[in-house]
């Protein structure tokens, strides 16, 4: 078993024409000897880890893992039980403003317009660039309409531009595409890591789906008992192939130490 | 024989007219179609015709119903006069004052009880135990405080209107998803910005309700409060048209609180309108 920051799998190879993030924009996060309880319940214990500015990092598990919580824990919306978290070296305590987080459900306002949503939060003339960011997930053209009117997949859409319009340096995606059919993740898979390229935050993805972890991150973290039980570097070229034999050999390797502990998913 | 779906589809679309034949169905639907917007108005008007008919034809005695047109002829006289308009206006300020105290408190607190814990510890469990006590117990009370002058129906009529607008100002605003408030936080906004965008939009719908009942509340009050003690407004004119035996205008006066009450609940689907368009229920079938 690797031990986290032991892996160098950063930054990997890029083919030519597309551009390598911007480093430098990402935070770096250091997690030590993180734990959080619910009451009697622990549900992380003694978590260490380094995230690289402009890393993409998935953590995958069973549900009841402590995944989301992890995240929470890094946005600052959650206080850690014992240890600490640190971004570019501060300790995190209250809301990080540099992070935004994508939520499971889209979580727009349904009383806003589309432009209105991606805007939130903006001061001044916030209309170009909500429409430009929108522009971005392609869907420049709906900014006028009532979010009751997209579909799951576009909503998720206009909940990434309202990510993006505040050019976040720590992208936090707790399932966000969990809810999508097959398809439209692939297509909101292969969207977020087009603007991941380009605007280089960091990025740490919580998911259930071990094969979008794949595709997407340059490291897997397993969490399983309230520690990170296996890092699994993905060194591969973007985009990635699915249905890669080499791809595919990881999955199955997560998906195997998954299924190792005795106990049925879900 | 029809299958089991088929009659299932038929109870969906036309409940009260399985048994008719197919062809009436379809005509039935063709004016459904064509003159959807009269429908409501149907049933009003087959009333009204039905009670001309009956009263007019002797099977209702006159002295028990008079007849619509009398009815008609009264209300036209009244309104020459100027006396019908004098007391409509009347009865509208007292509703529209009550409407406007009991509703601004009741909104404040509902505001304060749905935000801070501590107030709707304070306060909520002793406004429940006052809720319970129907409003129009209090009238001998409120006539000995008050006398019988214009406080006295302001109070009764605000204190029916509170208990709506308080209810459902709390609840809307206690249950707004709190899965938006967080991601507000998380998007920057702050406190004030919070209230304004997602807090107070959320919980309109809740509110919108508890003022519609609140109207409802606001005549029922205002009628009681007018028949028993008044010197003007539609219930003093009715209370007063009895005493004369003028049964045309105790009907007339009954007849106007029905349609005031239609007009309050038309502004009020007016407001939903304006103030929920983004909701999906006031989307599709209404053009603005």
């Amino acid at each position: 078993m690797s031990r986290p920051g032991t892996v160098v799998s950063f930054p990997g190879h890029y083919p030519e024409m597309v551009p390598a993030p911007r480093s430098g924009e990402g935070v770096e996060i250091r997690i030590q000897g993180l734990g959080k309880s619910f009451g009697d319940k622990q549900v992380l214990s003694d978590l260490d880890l380094r995230i690289r500015p402009g890393e993409f990092v998935a953590v995958v598990g069973h549900s009841g893992c402590g995944k989301s919580t992890l995240l929470r824990l890094i946005a600052g919306l959650e206080r850690p039980s014992a240890g600490g978290i640190a971004i570019d070296g501060a300790p995190v305590a209250g809301q990080v403003a540099a992070a935004r987080i994508m939520f499971q459900d889209a979580r727009l306002l349904p009383w806003r317009r589309v432009a209105q949503n991606v805007g939130i939060g903006k001061r001044g003339d916030w209309r170009a660039a909500a429409v430009a960011a929108l522009g971005q997930v392609g869907l420049a053209e709906r900014a006028d309409e009532w979010p009751a009117v997209l579909s799951g997949g576009q909503r998720q859409r206009v909940a990434l531009a309202r990510a993006l319009i505040s050019h976040p340096r720590l992208l936090l995606l707790d399932e966000p595409l969990g809810s999508l059919d097959a398809l439209t993740r692939l297509e909101m898979q292969q969207l977020l890591e087009e603007v991941w390229r380009e605007q280089g935050f960091t990025a740490v993805l919580v998911t259930h789906d071990v094969g979008e972890a794949v595709a997407l991150a340059d490291r897997i973290i397993l969490l399983d008992g309230g520690r990170a039980s296996l890092v699994q570097a993905v060194d591969h070229p973007r985009p990635r192939r699915r249905g890669d034999a080499a791809l595919a050999e990881i999955e199955g390797r997560i998906l195997a130490r998954l299924m190792q502990r005795g106990q049925p998913l879900l | 024989m029809p299958s089991p779906t088929l009659e299932a589809g038929d109870s969906l679309f036309a409940p009260r007219t399985s048994t008719t034949p197919v062809r009436r169905r379809r005509v039935a639907a063709r004016l459904r179609a064509r003159a959807g917007a009269l429908i409501p108005w149907l049933l009003p008007i087959l009333l009204l015709a039905a009670w001309q008919l009956l009263t007019q034809s002797g099977l209702v005695s006159t002295r028990i119903l008079p007849t619509l047109s009398a009815v008609a002829k009264a209300g036209f006289k009244l309104a020459l006069s100027g006396e019908l308009f004098e007391h409509m206006g009347i009865s509208f300020a007292r509703a529209l004052a009550g409407l406007v105290v009991g509703g601004v408190i009741g909104f404040a607190l509902g505001l304060a009880n749905g935000l801070s814990q501590a107030s709707a510890r304070l306060l909520d469990s002793s406004l429940q135990m006052i809720r319970n006590v129907p409003h129009l117990a209090l009238i001998p009370l409120v006539i000995l405080w008050f006398g019988i002058d214009e406080s006295a129906k302001l109070f009764l009529v605000a204190l029916g209107v509170f208990f709506p607008i308080y209810q459902n100002t709390y609840h809307g605003v206690r249950t707004v998803d709190p899965g938006l408030i967080e991601m507000g936080r998380v998007y920057g906004l702050g406190r004030r910005e919070l209230f304004w965008q997602v807090i107070l939009p959320g919980a309109l719908p809740s509110i919108l309700v508890g003022l519609r009942y609140a109207l409802g509340f606001m005549w029922l009050t205002l009628i009681v409060a007018e028949t028993i003690s008044a010197s003007s407004g539609i219930g003093y004119l009715t209370m007063n048209a009895r005493e004369f035996l003028q049964t045309d205008v105790v009907v007339l006066g009954i007849l106007i609180y029905a349609l005031l009450g239609k007009l309050a609940d038309m502004a009020t689907a007016v407001l939903e309108r304006r103030c929920l368009a983004w909701h999906p229920a006031f989307q599709a079938p209404v053009a603005a």
